[in-house]
């Protein structure tokens, strides 16, 4: 009797999803159009750099060095030019970068070789409008400039997993959290709400089927469709944004499987705040997708922010779960490396669920 | 009154310093319909709450359908039936997917929810519509549907809570068929309303007024006590006493 109630319910929660296009439209379209606007339009990584050269002498060292320019796919050579018109051809926009060859380019390099005090063999002058074209591919193109230097006071720096630091790797867990959260978190709290604000709510309350289960049956079909994009999202990003999907696939499950229930228990407690749909919506943008679009690093680095924002960050549960795909996914570290990041969730999980539960039950009376 | 299905003493529901539900007693014979009258903010509402098991009496006692209304609010819920004010049906499901939920929600097995399904369907004519999504049906269909579903897994006492808001007086008319022959059938009807007309319909009628149930009896009888032609000037006369309103 009491499985036959739930079951009932959670048909009706699904015909209630298939009929509305708009919720069909949210659930599943928005991920897809979510990755490939992050992936491409969105991307800060280094693509088609321009770069123009300036060298008072074309030894074969330099012209070494133009060639590995050349040759990589995220620069374009843009040809030689004087030294005199560095700052005339990044203004007129014809290159974004310039790279300067000292005149002993060849003598400076072989020092620097052997280990010996030298001046700087070449400066990159770059147009940092774009500051984020601008550093990151600072950083790229001085690593493909010194890619044969071993040693010497140039401090090497070396990018591990990402080397071209290609944006679309640390979105794909971004978006991850913010659609789970999205989904779980927002669309259930106003189908909740929805059923208080046209009165079924209260005849539901009046049968004999416990509130808490008729909520969990307004949970189920979210839940599943949740798990549909979680594995839709990576499977895009690996065809389609070619991320590598390294890693332990079935951790990431795992860990995105918790971070769904957190996400519905934060619904259900926005839906015992919110009598009107409209009030939900506004409490799951401003609690919920602000802190999450702003404070998770899912658009700026948490390494960057104020202090102060740093430490709000972290009751961010978001910012826990995009951190532990990335060490999974993109890193490729092992389930034990993100324990850490799975106490934490866990923890808020179980707070949120009691919370919830109780401000529920409260409810109703 | 032998074995009523419904019966409270001295109940009360106080929300902070205000009494909402003041001391009300009585008794609802079977298969009796009870009209529970009173203006808008007079306690009905509140009063029909505590007697559904959705809220817990501050102080009194009752029974409800056999079950204690103080400790017993889940068993209630499984005997009685109801339908509330506002339209209790879901506009996005059709006909038949509505009568599926409410069968499944108090445990009917499939196949009793359809036999029950195409009793239904052929009681109220809608044969041609189960397919329908309720939605699309005129506001008059949508509340037999509602009474019929409500109904469903035929229930001693079933609340109806304003059921006829804005509906036509023919369709209403109609309605009041379909609770004569729940009531011939044995169950007992619990309906508010603000329709006098209607109240001329019931076996008996209470009116609150200011949390207190003021008047109860037949409207023959009630009539006759105040001295008036119609149940109208009954709750008139009674009403203008208040001193809440909404």
């Amino acid at each position: 009797m009491i499985m036959r109630g739930f079951m009932s319910f959670v048909r009706k929660e699904t015909l209630h999803i298939l009929r509305d296009p708009r919720t069909m439209l949210i659930v599943l379209l928005m991920p897809v159009i979510q990755v490939l606007l992050f992936g491409f339009a969105m991307s800060t990584e280094v693509t088609d750099v321009r770069v123009a050269v300036v060298a008072p002498h074309r030894t074969e060292g330099v012209r070494q060095a133009v060639r590995r320019i050349a040759a990589n796919p995220c620069f374009t050579l843009r040809g030689y030019v004087d030294g005199t018109q560095i700052d005339a051809v990044l203004r007129s926009g014809e290159a974004d970068a310039v790279a300067v060859f000292a005149a002993d380019y060849d003598r400076r390099m072989n020092a620097l070789e052997l280990g010996e005090a030298a001046g700087e063999a070449v400066q990159l002058v770059f147009d940092a409008s774009n500051t984020n074209t601008a550093s990151a591919g600072a950083g790229y193109l001085q690593s493909v400039l010194t890619a044969d230097v071993r040693s010497g006071p140039l401090p090497e720096t070396r990018l591990l997993y990402n080397p071209q630091m290609k944006s679309s790797y640390n979105f794909v867990p971004g978006i991850m959290g913010m659609i789970f959260m999205l989904i779980c978190a927002m669309m259930t709290s106003v189908s909740i709400v929805r059923e208080k604000e046209t009165g079924t709510m209260e005849v539901l309350l009046v049968s004999p089927v416990r509130p808490l289960r008729i909520v969990a049956a307004k949970m189920v079909p979210y839940f599943l469709l949740s798990c549909f994009n979680l594995a839709t999202i990576p499977l895009l990003a690996r065809c389609v944004l070619e991320v590598p999907l390294s890693g332990n696939l079935a951790g990431i499950a795992c860990l995105s499987l918790l971070y769904l229930l957190l996400a519905l228990a934060f619904g259900l407690l926005i839906s015992t705040f919110a009598d009107k749909q409209a009030t939900a919506l506004l409490i799951s943008g401003m609690l919920l997708l602000m802190p999450v679009v702003m404070l998770s690093g899912l658009a700026f680095p948490i390494e960057n922010m104020p202090r102060i924002l740093r430490v709000v960050s972290c009751a961010v549960p978001t910012r826990w779960y995009i951190e532990a795909v990335r060490k999974l996914m993109i890193e490729g570290l092992p389930f034990a490396a993100v324990m850490k990041e799975v106490a934490i969730l866990a923890a808020m999980t179980a707070v949120l669920t009691a919370a919830a539960i109780r401000k529920f039950n409260d409810k109703l009376e | 009154m032998n074995d009523p299905i419904l019966s409270v003493r001295e109940l009360s529901k106080k929300f902070g310093g205000f009494t909402a539900v003041d001391r009300i007693s009585f008794d609802v014979a079977r298969g009796e319909i009870f009209g529970f009258l009173g203006a808008n903010g007079a306690g009905k509402t509140t009063a029909m709450r505590m007697l559904c098991g959705l809220s817990y009496p501050t102080s009194g006692s009752g029974t409800v359908a056999g079950c204690d209304v103080m400790r017993e609010s889940e068993r209630i819920k499984r005997r009685i039936g109801y339908m509330s004010q506002r339209f209790s049906l879901y506009d996005d499901l059709t006909v038949l997917e509505n009568i599926r939920l409410y069968g499944g929600i108090y445990g009917l097995s499939r196949r009793r929810i359809l036999r029950r399904a195409v009793e239904i369907l052929r009681r109220l004519d809608f044969r041609s519509e189960s397919r329908t999504l309720v939605g699309a049906l005129p506001l008059g269909w949508k509340q037999k549907l509602a009474f019929s579903v409500a109904t469903l897994h035929r229930p001693e006492l079933v609340f109806l809570d304003e059921p006829t808001g804005g509906v036509d007086p023919i369709t209403r008319r109609q309605f009041w068929e379909l609770i004569y022959e729940a009531a011939a059938g044995g169950t007992t009807v619990f309906v508010t309303t603000h329709y006098m007309d209607e109240a001329e319909y019931c076996s008996r009628v209470s009116v609150m007024v200011d949390g207190r149930i003021r008047a109860l009896g037949t409207p023959a009888a009630l009539k006759k006590q105040y001295a008036v032609a119609t149940m109208d000037e009954v709750f008139r006369t009674l009403a203008r006493g208040a001193k809440r309103s909404e």
